[in-house]
């Protein structure tokens, strides 16, 4: 299919999402969606070819609708993987999947942020908004990795944790600052890759590890470029220099060293052509976890607790 | 002859007569009741009729909780850099000003060592009203290197939160102290010396979910409204009103976040006696 002929086909699929999710008022993140597909035709509308990209237009491609998701990089760059359900407390969260897999050929655990694709895959995934159970279920599964001498790979992409009763009721903030404070003890090294949107302590929650790549396009913030934009100017219209001022692109976040290496995407964006964009990806998660593998465990830990202390320090003495 | 007869005299207007009262005296916002301030101040900024707990700054909650309120402060001098050069409506740099102002604090936090009924801790309390008691770079500074003077002198730690999270003009910085602090209580765990967390009204967002949930007791103060979401982030996503008590610490406690409330004026006999029972103090 030539490309602009998918595209369109793309802009009228997500037109008919938009209106069947307009019709059915029974979930309660619906009318959400509704405004963030919204902004993902404004995507498909705007980001053109070639031109240079400021902040909102990699917003725009980090949620791009045919941007690679989590299960399209585990399918394009893992073999054998076998998904593990359940945080053994309350439920399973499919907002987040786990699992066993082989990367090269060696044995790992992966994890990541789900979306949905269509409407129905949307809703099972909660729009890759995770509750409480979703990051139990990645720690509990992380520290089976631990156990097993597996290393872990974590795949980012999520608009943010779900904020619902439910999700309040079960302990959000328990669960996301456990997994803060759990994931630096484990002895197995840890890749983190930020592809698509780090949606703040949401993202952050399976986000601590030995090295974080990120995705040329990909975005990391503490707050939504729309929600900073509601705060500070009282309306969702300055959302453009919302994104600019958030510094929330992934040069930013190599500039403050929070990320330690940007990935390339395909020319137009990682949706253009999904197996070039994982291809990319391949040999840099190969060098990290070669690296990170040569290590002894207490060196490795001792390394992690370093770059945790010296993490993002940008303060005087006045 | 007439019956009535007007007074000449002009009606008085009346002198200003007013009593100032302004500051003298406070309405409740529990039991909107008018109180005499001063009764107020001596109950710990209590409401005496209610029991409301009102706001009160960093340093009050300090001098509240060390012995005759002294306690040496660490790390004071600590200030922004701004490194996003944040500018919106104002600059960040102007807010960091007016709140410095208005707080006499250069940042949300103030730390310390002092002596709780005779026994070494160091603590930690925000300032709400420096930008919503929000945590940059400087807050999760500070609390980092009260952790590691802990675990360098083997003391317990006591943090009283009050925040609405992380800040927002320090982008992904903010963001990161999240993972720094939890990094320092995930290494304070091996020295194992307790960490109590008193959260107060109102703890939320990227307070809650690092530090303020993790520890080892959670205690928090009557009515103080904790959570991740803010209320009304919730209500804008579910479309619905919540329930009354929604996310208080009677509504914590019963869901099991919580160990404890505790008032005010119980807090330091509260935690003397539970850090001593977890054996804070024994190699001291």
């Amino acid at each position: 299919m030539p490309e602009s002929q998918a595209q369109s086909a793309v802009v009228l699929e997500l037109t008919r999402q938009i209106a069947e999710l307009e019709k059915s008022s029974d979930s309660e993140a619906a009318q959400e969606e509704i405004d963030r597909l919204r902004g993902q035709l404004e995507a498909l509308q705007r980001v053109g070819t070639g031109a240079p990209k400021d902040a909102w237009d990699r917003v725009l491609l980090a949620r791009h609708p045919q941007r690679p998701y989590t299960l399209d990089y585990i399918q394009l760059l893992f073999t054998d993987f076998t998904e593990l359900h359940g945080d053994r407390r309350f439920a399973d969260d499919a907002a987040i999947v786990c699992g066993l897999a082989r990367f090269e050929g060696r044995a790992v655990m992966v994890v990541g942020h789900q979306k949905g694709r269509d409407t129905k895959q949307k809703l099972l995934r909660n729009f890759g908004m995770p509750k409480p159970e979703g990051y139990r279920k990645a720690m509990r599964l992380m520290q089976m990795a631990a156990k097993f001498g597996l290393p872990i790979i974590s795949l980012v992409d999520t608009p943010g944790a779900y904020p619902g009763i439910g999700a309040e009721e079960r302990g959000q903030a328990e669960a996301i600052a456990n997994n803060l404070k759990e994931i630096p003890k484990l002895a197995v090294p840890i890749v983190v890759i930020i592809h698509g949107e780090g949606g703040s302590g949401g993202a952050l929650a399976i986000a601590i590890g030995d090295c974080v790549l990120m995705l040329e396009n990909a975005v990391y913030s503490v707050i939504s470029p729309e929600s900073c934009s509601s705060i500070l100017w009282r309306d969702w219209q300055h959302k453009q220099d919302a994104a600019r001022i958030l510094k929330l692109t992934a040069q930013d976040l190599r500039g403050f060293e929070i990320v330690d290496e940007i990935i390339p995407e395909p020319p137009d964006g990682a949706h253009t052509d999904h197996a070039h964009a994982a291809a990319l990806l391949r040999p840099r998660i190969e060098s990290s976890l070669r690296e990170l593998s040569a290590l002894p465990a207490a060196e490795l830990l001792h390394r992690r607790h370093e770059r945790l202390r010296k993490l993002a320090t940008f303060v005087r003495e006045s | 002859m007439t019956w009535f007869r007007r007074e000449k005299k002009a009606l008085e207007v009346p002198q200003e007569k007013r009593v100032q009262t302004e500051g003298l005296w406070v309405k409740c916002d529990g039991c909107k009741q008018i109180i005499w301030k001063k009764d107020i101040e001596a109950s710990l900024h209590c409401c005496p009729k209610c029991n409301y707990h009102f706001k009160i700054g960093a340093r009050a909650r300090l001098e509240i909780l060390f012995d005759g309120g002294r306690f040496t402060e660490h790390d004071a001098g600590l200030a922004s850099t701004d490194p996003l050069t944040f500018q919106d409506t104002k600059s960040y740099r102007d807010r960091l000003k007016k709140a410095e102002k208005t707080t006499g604090a250069k940042d949300a936090v103030i730390t310390g060592e002092g002596l709780l009924e005779g026994k070494p801790l160091i603590a930690c309390a925000m300032e709400f009203n420096f930008i919503g008691g929000s945590m940059g770079a400087v807050v999760g500074e500070k609390i980092t290197r009260a952790i590691d003077r802990c675990i360098a002198q083997r003391l317990p730690l006591v943090i009283i939160s009050c925040s609405g999270g992380a800040r927002m003009m320090e982008g992904a910085i903010s963001l990161m102290q999240m993972a720094k602090v939890n990094a320092g209580l995930a290494r304070l765990d091996e020295i194992r010396k307790p960490y109590i967390s008193v959260l107060t009204d109102p703890t939320t967002g990227g307070v809650t979910a690092s530090f303020a949930m993790l520890g080892d007791l959670n205690i928090a103060e009557p009515g103080a409204l904790i959570g991740f979401a803010g209320p009304r982030v919730i209500e804008q996503t579910i479309r619905q009103k919540l329930p009354d008590g929604f996310q208080r610490s009677e509504f914590l406690l019963e869901h099991g976040m919580i160990d404890a409330i505790v008032p005010r004026k119980e807090l330091r006999g509260y935690l003397a006696r539970s850090l001593e029972l977890l054996g804070a103090w024994n190699d001291q």
